[in-house]
């Protein structure tokens, strides 16, 4: 046979879709977007010290990581929580997907209303948590650290559904801390102070929208706003004008992170391993597993990881368990071995804090079952605590405690009040 | 007349390796090779003045660090330096990058499929995963599944024992891993085309086969499972060239008293009673050893080195059968600047990168439909890397050394011998392609060698130019390789031993099969291993 010659010539002009990807070529030169909130936070950040989230340029700190934590817990603190991944999933279907995807019955939560909550593989494991907004009787936000858009779509076969990736085109922010309600209402935000925890509702802004819920991750009073990218900086003026004289500060990760804390609230990929990145076959989690086993509600359908969750639970193969844990002393012991009577290896603490509010060294550990569960006596943490280029070796009685480690009555309390 | 402690037939990669662990045992080693110059396949050499040209194999990743570290390879010059990844050009005028930072990766998929930009981790997830099962026998001899040694039984424990430590779904998935098609493999994670391809071409890369072929999930993953200093599955320039590794191989191998002989070929091993006693050289002269160790392929040593009444029927046959087809090619060309490519913004990290022009799995596959009709591919693969980006020391400033593997060129043109004719058509084949992405490409080129499978064997050695010495195809894996009961680098012929690529792990410049048959050799000597490392722990 002779041999050939080739045939495929290049397309000397792209067509429109060849032409729009290729607009967006350019984004190698800038490995750490910035959100829609950045030219506010480039203002402020004294420290300059920032960290990839998901590829976004987010900071931890912008003036001072301590004071910044008192924000949240004494006035009201802003934190952009744009990179945030956000899902919109709308149509007739919306509920029935999102009740087979999810761990809760999401028949029970009614429009303009919002729920923690989380979704499996099919074994069972642990995708990742997050919030999921009920935004009208077929639309939904849901938001979460990781990615899961392929695992959205295939479980979307079948129910009349669409799911759309939207993290760039809507920015939010997290509005948290005693005066947030003083500072939305000062703002002009009329009705905010009917939204009880957990409620959302929207409000005008800017000539468009933008949703404010009763939420947030500090266990304090606390909002999050979503708004269309292009309102982000009037929203942002707009809080910051109104908040002026209720002391309203942009925080950074740090800050956040210790409010979290001291809420007992977890951090996907910190405090568990989402069973997408999980490398090692023993490191994803069941709900059971992470303290997540409230959510599970068996009365509805069938949910995805439904059956290995049930024989999980029937054949007592849950292995670990989460729990708070209140360490003696005031010594952060983030990431110790936790021991059973000082001696044999039983699990991990993931975070750990002096807690400004419970006056209270605090921690949340990942036991081996039956510590944790059933052993809960005689349990130890050791703690490594470099001073000047030496391990002080700390070996401290731990007790396991309920989360949250702090209860706030302002979190929840309505008419929310005006401090 | 002196008698050597071992010979080792070729100076390649795993020939230096074999001999640097052997003399540093204690052993009186002599390497002979054919041409003037050691290196075998991992060579740098300045075929114009002022280039240095990688000219067969191009890139590092497999190498193993551990023998890096055992034979002081940094102390005699080597260096690995990664590179940025590199992309695949769509013929609508665009292209696919891979970039290392994770988030510029998923945009860069997103312009082409947000839902498979998003499926990327699930991907690299269980490809890691796989690599983690796989890397650890890298450093091992294969048991032998008929033996009943007790090391033998060791080792299968061992290999049994891992595979029951994966969960179901991983041993379901292992399985499917090491018998599927790259083209189906890929199914499973991603709906794009060009996104498939971008990953695909590690699935062919040196095989014989095309990307809906089943067996090549496979051959992806053995390209997967190096690293950059712990950088795993990175892939980096060897500064100075490939030759940089054979380079510091011998230097390493000379400075702890080894004898290298250059322009000496073997024309056959000297075999009495059974027994190799040495090696004769094409013009005559013998040369007597205790043990021969040949870094040849499996064909070459025991169907022109050895006399076929020395072998058993069974393994000559199939030795006959073992695949070592010739399915590639290079172009190595210097270039008097830097290609531009009007898809490429200029300040693009690509061009540090490997570049494709296969933008569909059909191109691909269509490729291999010529090679299987005894043809070189009209629309070919090619892998082509400008190291020149990165490494200043392999031409003057501003003038780049380019090289293009390409992909398929068959071991016979219609059955009939490459001529010089078949060779610069396959060469104009792979600079139209280049071209026709980088217009005026052609008037940079100063020079350029064209290899087809024919130059490969008659320069390196390599039965039709089979970059691995062998398909890395599951049935000539582990203790299959390269021929089932002789997976432990020794031969049918006593004190005759094989450490090329034709063994296990396999080829990609590991250096593996070159220090595990050392350990073999050592082992039947009684002698101490204690100057070589053990495979480093996958934690």
């Amino acid at each position: 046979m002779a041999q050939a010659t080739r045939k495929t010539p290049l397309a000397k002009t792209p067509d429109p879709i060849a032409a729009s990807r290729i607009a967006a070529q350019g984004h190698f030169r800038t490995l750490r977007l910035g959100t829609p909130f950045q030219p506010r936070l480039d203002a402020l950040a004294k420290t300059q010290d920032w960290y990839n989230w998901a590829g976004y340029r987010a900071p931890h700190s912008l003036w001072d990581e301590e004071l910044e934590y008192f924000a949240i817990r004494s006035q009201a603190a802003v934190f952009d929580i744009s990179p945030m991944t956000k899902y919109r999933i709308e149509g007739p279907d919306a509920e029935a997907f999102l009740d087979r995807v999810t761990l809760r019955d999401v028949t029970r939560l009614k429009p303009g209303r919002v729920h923690y909550t989380a979704w499996c593989d099919d074994e069972g494991f642990v995708l990742d948590d997050g919030t999921l907004f009920r935004l009208s009787p077929t639309r939904f936000r849901l938001c979460s650290q990781e990615r899961h858009l392929p695992w959205l779509l295939d479980s979307a076969i079948g129910f009349n559904v669409t799911v759309e990736e939207e993290t760039e085109a809507v920015a939010g922010l997290a509005l948290q801390g005693p005066t947030s309600f003083a500072v939305l209402r000062d703002a002009g935000f009329a009705g905010v102070e009917k939204l009880k925890i957990f409620d959302l509702a929207e409000f005008p802004h800017d000539g468009g929208t933008v949703v404010i819920s009763r939420t947030g991750f500090t266990g304090d009073l606390g909002y999050e706003l979503f708004v269309a990218a292009d309102m982000a900086l009037s929203l942002w003026d707009r809080l910051m004008t109104a908040g002026e004289l209720r002391g309203i500060r942009a925080i950074g990760y740090t800050a956040l992170n210790r409010a979290r804390l001291e809420a007992g609230l977890i951090v996907a990929n910190a405090d568990f391993t989402t069973a997408e990145h999980a490398i090692r076959a023993d490191r994803p989690r069941m709900p059971d597993e992470i303290g997540l086993g409230f959510m599970i509600d068996l009365d509805k359908g069938h949910f995805n990881g439904r059956r290995a969750i049930l024989e999980a639970r029937a054949k007592r193969k849950l292995r670990h368990v989460l729990v708070g844990l209140e360490i003696e002393g005031n010594i952060p012991a983030e990431h110790a071995i936790v021991y059973h009577k000082k001696s044999q290896e039983v699990g991990l603490v993931s975070a750990a804090m002096w807690s400004p509010m419970a006056k209270r060294n605090i921690a949340i550990a990942s036991l081996v079952r039956p510590y944790g569960d059933t052993v809960v006596e005689d349990l130890w943490v050791e703690i490594y605590a470099m001073r000047e280029l030496q391990y002080q070796k700390l070996m401290k009685r731990a007790k396991v405690v309920q989360r949250p480690f702090i209860k706030l009555d302002r979190r929840t309390s309505n008419p929310p009040a005006d401090f | 007349m002196k008698a050597w402690d071992a010979i080792i037939i070729g100076g390649g990669h795993n020939g230096l390796v074999n001999a640097c662990y052997l003399q540093r045992a204690g052993l009186d080693v002599l390497v002979v090779e054919k041409n003037d110059w050691v290196g075998g396949a991992a060579t740098s050499r300045e075929l114009t003045p002022g280039f240095l040209y990688s000219n067969c194999s191009y890139v590092c990743s497999l190498f193993r660090p551990e023998i890096m570290r055992d034979l002081e390879l940094p102390r005699f010059g080597l260096q690995v330096i990664s590179y940025e990844g590199g992309a695949v050009f769509t013929s609508d005028g665009d292209y696919l990058a891979n970039y290392r930072d994770h988030d510029a990766h998923r945009r860069e998929f997103a312009r082409f499929s947000k839902r498979d930009a998003e499926a990327y981790d699930r991907y690299a997830r269980d490809v890691t995963r796989q690599c983690r099962f796989i890397q650890p026998l890298l450093m091992r001899t294969a048991p032998d599944p008929t033996s009943f040694k007790p090391r033998d039984l060791g080792e299968l424990l061992y290999l049994g024992k891992k595979f029951a430590g994966l969960s179901a779904e991983e041993m379901a998935l292992t399985l499917r891993f090491w018998t599927m098609s790259i083209s189906e493999f890929l199914d499973e994670y991603f709906e794009t085309d060009v996104i498939k391809a971008n990953f695909a071409l590690s699935g062919i890369i040196g095989t014989a086969l095309g990307p809906m072929s089943p067996g090549t999930a496979y051959v992806l993953l053995h390209h997967y499972m190096g690293e950059v200093d712990g950088s795993v599955g990175a892939w980096g320039y060897a500064r100075g060239g490939m030759g940089a590794v054979t380079r510091a191989l011998a230097t390493s191998f000379k400075a702890s008293g080894g004898t290298i002989r250059t322009g000496a070929e073997v024309d056959h091993v000297l075999v009495s009673r059974g027994k190799a006693k040495g090696v004769v050289l094409t013009g005559g002269e013998e040369i007597y050893g205790k043990l021969v160790v040949s870094n040849a392929d499996v064909k070459r040593t025991f169907l022109k080195l050895v006399e076929e009444k020395e072998l058993p029927d069974i393994f000559l046959r199939r030795v006959k059968n073992f695949k070592i087809r010739g399915s590639s090619g290079k172009v190595n060309i210097a270039l008097d600047s830097l290609p531009e490519f009007p898809a490429l913004p200029k300040d693009s990290p690509v061009y540090r990168g490997d570049m494709h022009f296969t933008d569909s799995m059909e191109r691909m596959e269509r490729a291999y439909d010529d090679w299987k009709a005894g043809r070189w591919s009209a629309d070919p693969f090619l892998d082509m890397v400008i190291p020149t980006t990165l490494d200043p020391t392999m031409a003057p400033p501003g003038k780049h050394f380019m090289s293009c593997f390409v992909q398929y060129a068959p071991p016979k043109v219609n059955g009939r011998d490459w001529t010089d004719a078949d060779r610069d058509g396959f060469a104009e084949s792979v600079i139209s392609q280049i071209a026709e992405y980088s217009p005026g490409f052609r008037d940079r080129i100063v020079h350029m060698e064209v290899r087809t499978p024919r130059e490969i064997e008659a320069e390196v050695g390599l039965t039709e130019g089979n970059i691995f010495q062998g398909e890395l195809t599951f049935d000539q894996l582990l203790f299959n390789r390269p021929v089932p009961g002789y997976a432990q680098y020794r031969s049918p012929v006593g004190g005759l031993y094989m450490c090329g690529s034709s063994t296990h792990p396999g080829g990609g410049v590991m250096g593996a099969p070159g220090r595990n048959a050392a350990a073999e050799i050592l082992r039947d000597l009684a002698k101490s291993h204690q100057h070589m490392s053990p495979a480093h722990d996958v934690i």
